[in-house]
């Protein structure tokens, strides 16, 4: 042991024996409260709605609070066997999935429905950080080429879904990871340049026409104000009729009227743009970044290769959330199905986020006593 | 070994910095990325913010047009004459119906409409816009009404649309004047764009398509009102924002008195013809009837065109016809104002007398003209061809003055032109002259023709109405006043705060005056109305049986046309001809004979039996005894005309004849 004895004294509060991160936990549940109202005016007011997705808040509260309980060193044991059987479901998930919203995401276990890509959102970060972090750093160039293969599976068998949103978080989970274990740039940009080559390929031969017509539709959402420009085309309208102070909570007329669809799920930020205005925004990106310097910091201060990759992995990916959600809803990107993090109503990928926090907390709270 | 060996040697505090550096060249991307974000939504909400602000706006708020309510019409005692009644339709938006077809049989299950309507509406679906409402079923009855209401929420895309329709409740008894609304059919619609009133009428369904109802559909319609309303993304009234009421139509009021038109029916049942009834001292039109008539309730709803084919079938007299604006051979009812022009063109003198043997032959001419009494009337002068009707006197004086001075002055009298009432359908008939029958036929004039003028045929066609404006004209000794149906308007008051009040400010009908017509000798006007006076009042004389035992003094002329060609030599027996050829009965009188309130004209077509006496002055009788009801109006000149049972009585030996 490092550390002297006071400084364990010092350091082990409360919220270090339950394996707390307290900055980490406010900002969260800043967040989560803040979810919670926008949910509500967003839902119709509808107390019901509320309440449904006050549960989730709960339950993925508790899911991160067991998650935290647990060592993070132990996850290494587990990376082969779980990614495998997850590669496993995936396929299975193209075989026998069960179709939802014109995708296949969804596995049917007779007595519930699971959507194995949830889990790999995880599994992705802890994979290629355990293998990255048995190796000296910076990660020679084979051992990325190997790393960025074990990217690449789960992401194009969830893209084959299609789950274009998923499979977006999981690549950009794989590639923090190579990327912050020291990959040279002149790797990185041999690659930016593979990429942009291979993009009118992409766009000719592997892309469907609904994907292309999400592009076209992202580029000049006007040309098809009604059929399918009209998501983006409303959420603009929302969010420029804010203005700098909105329109008050419940009084977004975008909303309220139901102009703006998707409302409480992945088109939530637009209902908090026009409601609270500009000035709410940048509390709310106050916050946002607030939690991802929270969650660098954690990660620069972990002990190990392995919980520092996999802690920077796991905030930078909520970061893209985040740039993802508002980037598609404020018309930068084109529309991808992510929700805004902690606040969109949804349980599953708020469970998955809550769990990845839970492994931010273990990996805070926990160093002191594994070396 | 090799493994633990590299794990031995590992630099962890080189790693550790590597990791840092990483770390914060992504917490720099991360700052970049947020700050884009930033910029992105303060150029949304700031930048743009009016622009947004604008279109959020024009999605919620809808302005919704409201139809001002239509102008009541009364008559000139305040009997109403058009409502507005409630009428419940049923209404669908095609595009808010997924399966139409099914929908629309399931409704109709529901409201038991047949097969046969659905068939026909669907086949009216497929022309008609999908966003617009559409009327399916107009008029529910109030059990369809309600059992629609119940089950409405299985069928989106249908409702029930209440809103208030044209209603006659004396139907046919008014048709001829009011006219009726319908539909607003596209030729109206481009002709509102044409005027500018799209905008007006923008909620209008209705419009007036005949009579008044057209002739005023202007002030009758009102101004257009505004509601704005916020609406959801379905289009659904959340609330009311702002409402500008709409200004209803002005009532009119009429000078038409609903019991004259009842009378007039009554009068005319069975026959076909019209009368006019004017009040000759400001030219109001007191009554007005064509028979047979319509309902003009059937073209508000939308008429079926069994319905209306069976209007237009021969059989039925052609109801649509308004008779009192149509032409007929005045005959023998224009002989006063003959009488006229000869006495201000000098020809004749009020002691001018010739010679009836029973005929008339032109100088030279072997054609005999015949007078309707075989013998002749003996010695005429100008009185006693008034009160006889005489033929002959009428030939000679309308050979004296040529047709074209007939044609002149008779111009002035309002025949060959419209009278200016206030209706869209009233025909000018014809003034024969010079000039008309070149125009009409590239022919010259011949006398004969000129003879046949004298007493009111050939081509000369009038109007009952300008037959009534002319003896109005002949009894205001010259003053023209023109016929009109509109007494007055009244018309609501908007306040301060734009609410309606229940104050209305009436505003009289302002009579047309043309220029008089004026005479060498203003006692011409006297000669020729004494002459009518004794034609009702004489005994014996031809207007006189159907006035008897009248309370009021009453002064008229009787007219009998012809509407065949008697061949030389043969006679007509009213018995013995086609229906179609019998004579038409004209009459025109005027009542009390001393500042005339009433001047009534009468046609009646092809009568079975006798002329005007006979046929059409009891229709004239009938309609002012219920004018005059109970009053009794006798000349102030006791030694000429102090009752009907006249001074002159006991002279009449001769009583033959009913013309």
């Amino acid at each position: 042991m490092r550390s002297t004895g006071q400084d364990q004294q010092r350091q082990r509060t409360i919220w270090h024996r339950l394996h707390l991160d307290l900055p980490l936990l406010i900002g969260i549940l800043a967040l989560m409260t803040l979810g919670l109202f926008v949910v509500y005016s967003a839902g119709g007011q509808e107390s019901a709605v509320l309440i449904r997705h006050a549960k989730r808040v709960v339950f993925a509260l508790v899911v991160m609070f067991f998650i935290a309980q647990i060592p993070p060193l132990s996850y290494k044991k587990w990376a082969v066997p779980v990614f495998i059987l997850g590669l496993l479901l995936l396929i299975a998930v193209l075989l026998f999935g069960h179709v939802g919203k014109g995708a296949q995401r969804w596995l049917d276990l007779g007595f519930t429905k699971f959507q194995p890509s949830e889990i790999m959102k995880l599994v992705v970060p802890i994979m290629i950080a355990w293998y990255v972090s048995q190796y000296d750093l910076p990660t020679k160039t084979s051992k990325i080429v190997i790393a960025f293969i074990l990217v690449l599976m789960p992401t194009l068998l969830i893209a084959r879904q299609p789950d274009l949103g998923t499979s977006l978080l999981i690549a950009s989970s794989g590639i923090f990871v190579i990327f912050l274990a020291g990959a040279s740039w002149k790797l990185i940009g041999t690659c930016l340049g593979l990429a942009s080559a291979f993009a009118p390929i992409l766009w000719m031969f592997l892309m469907k026409p609904y994907q292309k017509q999400r592009v076209l539709t992202f580029l000049n959402p006007e040309q098809d104000p009604l059929g399918s420009g009209y998501h983006i085309i409303q959420s603009k309208i929302a969010i420029g009729s804010g203005g700098i102070h909105g329109k008050g909570w419940l009084q977004g007329t975008q909303s309220q009227l139901e102009f703006l669809p998707e409302r409480h799920t992945d088109f939530i930020f637009a209902v908090f743009s026009e409601e609270f205005g500009l000035v709410g925004v940048a509390l709310l990106l106050t916050v946002y970044l607030a939690i991802v310097m929270r969650g660098l910091w954690i990660a620069v201060n972990a002990q190990h290769a392995f919980t520092k990759l996999l802690a920077g992995s796991l905030t930078l990916t909520f970061f893209v959330y985040i740039f993802v959600n508002i980037g598609m809803v404020s018309g930068l990107l084109p529309v991808v199905g992510v929700p805004l993090p902690l606040v969109s109503y949804g349980g599953t990928s708020m469970v998955t986020l809550m769990a990845g926090f839970g492994m931010l907390m273990a990996i805070s709270t926990h160093r002191r006593f594994h070396v | 070994m090799a493994l633990k060996k590299r794990v031995a040697i590992r630099n962890h505090s080189a790693e550790a910095n590597l990791f840092a550096r990483r770390t914060f060249i992504t917490f720099i991307g991360v700052l970049i990325v947020t700050l884009i974000l930033f910029s992105n939504i303060y150029n949304l909400e700031v930048n743009s913010y009016q622009k947004y602000q604008t279109r959020s706006n024009d999605n919620r708020i809808k302005i919704l047009p409201v139809a001002p309510n239509r102008g009541l019409i009364y008559d000139r005692n305040g009997v109403l004459l058009a409502d507005n009644t409630p009428v419940y339709s049923l209404e669908v938006i095609p595009e808010q119906v997924d399966d139409i077809k099914s929908s629309l049989a399931e409704v109709s299950k529901l409201l038991d409409i047949s097969q046969e309507r659905q068939d026909k509406l669907l086949k009216e679906l497929k022309s008609k816009r999908r966003f617009k409402p559409i009327e399916l079923y107009s008029r529910l009855s109030e059990q369809q009404v309600s059992l629609f209401s119940v089950n409405q929420h299985k069928f989106p895309g249908f409702f029930i649309d209440a809103r208030l329709k044209r209603y006659y409740p004396f139907a046919d008894l008014t048709t001829h004047s009011l006219g009726y609304v319908a539909r607003i059919n596209r030729r109206d619609s481009d002709s509102l764009e044409k005027q500018g009133l799209a905008e007006n009428y923008a909620a209008t369904r209705n419009i007036g398509k005949l009579g008044l109802e057209r002739y005023y559909q202007d002030i009758l319609h009102g101004t257009i009102g505004h509601q704005e309303v916020e609406i959801n993304n379905q289009g659904r009234v959340i609330r009311t924002l702002d409402f500008t009421p709409p200004i209803p139509g002005k009532d009119l009021t009429l000078t038409l008195d609903i019991e004259l038109q009842m009378i007039a029916k009554r009068a005319l049942s069975g026959k076909r013809g019209a009368v006019v009834a004017i009040d000759p001292r400001d030219g109001g039109v007191l009554a007005m009837y064509s028979n047979p008539s319509f309902d003009g309730n059937l073209f508000v709803h939308g008429i079926s065109s069994k319905k209306y084919k069976k209007l237009l079938d021969p059989k039925n007299n052609k109801p649509l016809l308004n008779r009192a604006v149509q032409g007929y051979p005045p005959a023998s009812t224009i002989k006063p104002l003959l009488a006229l022009t000869g006495l201000d063109a000098g020809i004749i003198t009020p002691e001018t007398e010739i010679y009836d043997p029973g005929f008339y032959q032109l100088p030279g001419i072997e054609t005999k003209r015949r007078d309707w009494k075989k013998w002749g009337h003996g010695k005429v002068n100008l009185t006693k061809s008034l009160e006889q009707s005489c033929n002959v006197y009428y030939y000679d004086l309308a050979y004296k003055l040529g047709i074209t001075r007939i044609s002149q002055m008779m111009e002035k009298f309002g025949f060959g032109e419209y009278t200016g009432i206030d209706l869209h359908e009233e025909s000018r008939a014809i003034m024969p002259s010079i000039e008309w029958k070149k125009a009409r036929y590239n022919r010259s004039w011949y006398t004969g023709e000129t003879l046949s003028v004298g007493i009111g045929q050939s081509y000369w066609s009038v109007t009952p109405l300008q037959l009534s404006q002319a003896i109005s004209i002949l009894v205001n000794k010259g003053q023209i006043k023109v016929p009109h149906l509109l007494k007055a308007t009244s018309e609501v008051v908007i306040n301060s705060e734009n609410v309606i009040t229940k104050e209305a400010i009436v505003t009289e009908y302002a009579v047309d005056e043309k220029p008089p017509i004026i005479l060498k000798d203003k006692h011409y006007w006297d000669i020729v109305l004494d002459g009518l006076h004794n034609t009702v009042q004489k005994f014996g004389a031809t207007g006189h049986e159907a006035f008897a035992g009248s309370k009021y003094d009453a002064a008229g002329k009787t007219g009998s046309a012809q509407t065949a060609n008697i061949e030389q030599g043969e006679e007509y027996d009213a018995t013995k001809v086609k229906e179609s050829k019998r004579d038409n009965a004209m009459f025109i009188a005027f009542a009390p004979y001393e500042n005339p309130e009433i001047v009534v004209a009468v046609a009646i077509e092809n009568v079975a039996e006798g002329g005007g006496g006979a046929n059409a002055a009891p229709v004239a009788r009938q309609i002012m005894d219920q004018y005059f009801g109970d009053r009794e109006i006798i000349s102030k000149d006791k030694t000429k005309h102090p009752h009907h049972d006249n001074v002159y009585h006991q002279n009449i030996k001769n009583t033959a004849g009913n013309q």
